[in-house]
């Protein structure tokens, strides 16, 4: 048994203090003497770290992270180094499962497959296919996600398919399409390691990406350590370090950011020749951040003025930048106004396309990017563009299939549309891969209602019985990763390839092959009438997306199997021009945005109206950035006499999703076994409350008891995280999204999970556990 | 002169507007970004038919009857469900269309007076009241296929 460090208690290691090149530190788990050691990339959170999968007699017996890899250099953080026990839980799925009379039999793949073909002939038949529905993850491969995309698109011809990325990194695609044309992370994670300053912005990054973090803690420990601003109404492992922590209000991100470009440009911290040469929009915003003085921004955000100007004096001047963004702006209000507005910093600074200036829009879940690169979410594959008919037409040619078979005259509908439109009973047949709506999606009250409603036919595939799978008509178990072949890449564009370790249990089959199976029994056919689904592997699969990206900005059409093999990872665009990939993008100050070219001819910020071509043509960037101004909204929801409070949500570092992995993992769930609400000193003062007491929670849409626990949170605010559910918990409600509001960013389409108006108090009578939740206890083990 | 009539006009129109967007919100309660965004777009007609009013004073005041007539019309108790929200978003769109041409005609009208102040509110509300008819015309487009063929 080897464990190289206490990732438990200690969470980032020991420091490897640098400038340059990061150091190497080899973080190992393993559970006696693997035979053999098979290339993967860690899949529990969004940085990607390169590792081995240790294996013997078949089994997983443990990881260690690959030394060589450009993203870890060797480290793993706790859920990297243990999360691969999830893969041998006992209650893993190993048979497919149809519901009967409120009970799962155990059923033969053909039937399971049978009963799903019939019920969506039947639903297309009746009512097109339009009454068809995927809601699928950021955590299957890209190989699985493509297939999805062309099965959806161009087999069935339906609109409705979203990624639970909706929920995690809509927004992130959302910012870099409207500043920059087209989705494409601009950065390297290289750029840490000579970057003069930091700024993470609502983005919890030593909890989230722990190995990132890493990186980043090496630097601030070692010669010539970057500046730190962090932007978060929590204490934060990130803000004890940092030079600057402004903590605002919930909802006013616009206007601090909008702060300190008004700093940024009063003070002539603009390079204007990059402005000039490389962007539009600049006197737009200019006038509209001209109101947004240090004294107006301290008074809406309520934050000190000094904090501001501190913090505007560190990224105005800094030679080279790194800014990184999560959930803090992506689930709160303004979020892709927001999130532009860090793009606009590094334009007006012109810190781009170069070493140690980067923009991270970043992802949460592992495979993320690739749902989205795929058309696996709203969006279409290789980034093309839904309302320009040449690319509509591109994927037809591919495809080899009429262009009108492809869903084209609005956007693929986003996963809260498509929940509504099974809750008006309009969409009869939805199938979810990989993913857990009963406990992520806000208003789980609503949630579950629609799951449960009678006239909508759910398939859920699936590793394990989450509580949406107990709310299924079929599940089908699928293979995880260890189990299964594929790619995915992370949030600075490195493309790894994850072998196949062990055999799935059971009858569990891999999400690629689940997908093959439904083509082939549909018999989707092209133009020819040949089979429309070419490929029957992971590799040919892969093929088959490379020439789908080929030309477009995630250009993979360079890389094979083989190479992938043969080193730890790859950033595209990788092609003939960049044979072994790219680090930076827009290093030319180039951008994606021609209106033949771009992925999206943009958005009002504020209402989410769509430009026409038109209009888009008429003041066409050719090549230059978007910069986009955006005015403070305040929040629909406001805190009122009844529910005085704010609630936001998010993460701890032990738990992944909703746990269906990481709380199966007995070293990590012992850390952080229930959730809990922060709570400010003050506020649980006010409200008679002591650390470790059990409280109830309450919004207008339900309700939660959990223990209080005070910290230096923001007065006003508490925090509960969102991994809570009920598979393995049911005497009272808990999840954190009993109490979120169904409402969403106009532009990204991602819910408003931060900004919640509740109330805290003693709990109220005990054992009130809601219908819905006990209809999972009788279902799943009644 | 007869500018008065579409300084009413314009009035009137985003008075109505105002109104019809906060019904359509309240209607449409169970579709989320319908509720809010009709709450924003509204409230943008109210600061329009604030912003023309002090030219009222200004200009003189004609009776206008036919707004009134158009807004009864469209509007007709509470509708919910698919089609329905198709058909008020519909509406909307007439009644802001509405709105629009009485500022295009004011604009006009404000340019030959050499009227400066109200050619720049003019402007202002015309570039409002198009963001309004583009989350129209998205937003229809995205409910239409939906309603019409599927349901
Ligand atoms: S940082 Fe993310 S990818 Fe790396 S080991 Fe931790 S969970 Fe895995």
């Amino acid at each position: 048994m080897t464990i190289t460090r206490n990732s438990i208690e200690d969470i980032w290691g020991p420091r490897t203090p640098y400038r340059g090149q990061w150091p190497e530190r080899s973080d190992c788990n393993v559970e006696g003497t693997p035979e053999k050691w098979v290339p993967s990339a860690c899949v529990l959170c969004s940085n990607g770290c390169g590792v081995e999968i240790g294996v013997r007699e078949g089994k997983i017996v443990g990881i260690r992270g690959r030394s060589d890899d450009r993203v870890n250099r060797g480290r793993l953080g706790p859920k990297g180094l243990y999360g691969w026990k999830a893969n041998a839980s006992p209650d893993r799925l190993t048979h497919p499962l149809i519901q009967k009379k409120g009970r799962f039999q155990e059923v033969s793949w053909d039937e399971a497959m049978d009963v799903i073909v019939r019920k969506s002939q039947e639903v297309r038949q009746q009512y097109t296919a339009g009454a068809i529905g995927f809601y699928t993850s950021g955590q299957l491969f890209l190989e699985e996600y493509y297939t999805l995309g062309v099965i959806g698109k161009a087999g069935l011809g339906t609109p409705h398919m979203d990624g639970n990325t909706r929920l995690c990194t809509a927004t992130s695609s959302a910012a870099l399409k409207e500043t920059f044309g087209c989705d494409g992370q601009p950065g390297s994670y290289n750029d840490i390691d000579t970057t003069d300053a930091l700024f993470n912005f609502g983005h919890n990054v030593a909890e989230q990406q722990t190995v990132l973090w890493m990186r980043m803690l090496d630097r601030l420990c070692g010669a010539n350590p970057p500046k730190l601003v962090v932007v978060d109404p929590r204490p934060v492992p990130a803000s004890l370090k940092a030079d600057v922590h402004l903590a605002p209000k919930p909802g006013t991100n616009v206007p601090v950011m909008n702060g300190l470009l008004h700093l940024l440009i009063r003070h002539g911290w603009v390079d204007r020749s990059y402005v000039d040469a490389h962007t539009i929009g600049f006197e737009k915003l200019e006038k509209v951040v001209a109101d947004w003085t240090p004294a107006r921004v301290a008074q809406v955000a309520d934050i000190p003025e000094r904090g501001l100007r501190e913090a505007a004096e560190i990224l105005g001047t800094t030679p080279t930048l790194v800014s990184t963004l999560l959930q803090g702006v992506y689930q709160s209000m303004q979020a892709t106004a927001a999130a532009c507005q860090v793009n606009n910093l590094h334009l007006l600074r012109g810190l781009l396309g170069r070493d140690g200036c980067g923009i991270y829009q970043m992802n949460g879940q592992p495979t993320a990017q690739n749902t989205r690169e795929c058309g696996a979410d709203g969006d279409l594959p290789g980034f093309r563009n839904w309302d320009n008919p040449s690319h509509i037409a591109d994927l037809a040619r591919l495809w080899n299939v009429e262009p009108h078979i492809i869903p084209h005259w609005a956007p693929p509908t986003h996963a809260m549309q498509i929940f509504r439109y099974c809750e008006q009973g309009s969409i009869k047949f939805l199938w979810i891969s990989g993913t857990n709506p009963a406990v992520s999606l806000p208003d789980l009250r609503r949630t579950r209602r629609i799951l449960g409603q009678k006239d909508l036919f759910v398939v859920v595939q699936d590793a394990f019985m989450t509580e949406t799978a107990s709310r299924a008509d079929v599940i089908l178990p699928a293979a995880i990763w260890g189990e299964k072949t594929g790619c995915f890449t992370n949030v600075d564009r490195t493309v790894h390839l994850s072998r196949k370790a062990i055999e799935p249990p059971g009858e569990a089959r891999p999400d690629l092959e689940i997908f093959l199976d439904y083509a082939e029994r549909m018999n989707f056919r092209d133009k020819d009438d040949q089979p429309l689904i070419k490929w029957h592997t992971a590799e040919e699969a892969f093929e088959a997306w490379k020439a789908c990206s080929r030309g477009r900005p995630c250009d993979y059409s360079g890389m094979t199997y083989e190479r992938l093999s043969s080193r730890s990872g790859i950033q595209w665009p990788c092609n003939s021009e960049n044979p072994d990939g790219t680090s930076h993008l827009y290093v030319d100050g180039h951008f994606p945005s021609d209106a033949e070219y771009c992925e999206t001819y943009g958005h009002d910020f504020d209402s989410g109206a769509a430009a026409t071509p038109e209009r888009y043509r008429a003041h066409n960037p050719e090549g230059r950035a978007v910069i986009k101004a955006s005015d403070y909204l305040p929040p629909f929801e406001e805190p009122d006499e009844r529910f005085p409070l704010w609630l936001t949500t998010g993460r701890v570092v032990y738990q992944f999703h909703t746990r269906t992995k990481t709380g199966r993992v007995e070293e990590l769930q012992a850390k952080a076994p229930e959730p809990f609400v922060e709570i400010s000193s003050q506020d649980a003062a006010d409200h008679g409350i002591a650390d470790g007491e059990r409280v109830e929670v309450r919004s207008r849409r339900g309700y939660v008891q959990m223990r209080a626990k005070i910290t230096g949170i923001r007065p006003g605010v508490l925090f509960i995280p969102f991994h809570y559910g009920y598979w393995d918990e049911n005497s009272h409600p808990r999840a954190a999204n009993e109490l979120t509001l169904v409402e969403w960013d106009p532009v990204s389409k991602q819910p408003h999970f931060k900004c919640a108006a509740v109330r805290i108090g003693k709990p109220g009578k005990s054992g009130l556990v809601p219908k819905l939740v006990k209809t999972f206890v009788r279902k799943t083990f009644g | 002169m007869n500018i008065g009539v579409y300084v009413r006009l314009a009035h009137h129109s985003e008075t109505q507007l105002a109104e019809a967007f906060l019904q359509v919100s309240d209607h449409h309660r169970d579709e989320p970004d319908v509720e809010e965004t009709c709450r924003l777009l509204s409230s943008w007609s109210k600061e329009k038919s604030n912003g023309i009013r002090p030219f009222i004073a200004t200009y003189g005041e004609p009776r206008v009857n036919e707004p009134e007539t158009l807004f009864s019309d469209l509007f007709q108790g509470p509708r919910t469900g698919g089609l329905a929200l198709l058909r008020d978003l519909h509406d909307l769109w007439l009644l802001a269309t509405e709105a629009m041409i009485s500022w295009t005609v004011l604009l006009q009208a404000s340019r030959a007076l050499r009227d400066e102040d109200l050619e720049h509110l003019c402007t202002r509300h015309i570039t409002q009241t198009d963001r309004q008819l583009a989350w129209l015309q998205t937003r229809t487009k995205q409910a239409a296929p939906q309603a019409l063929v599927v349901a």
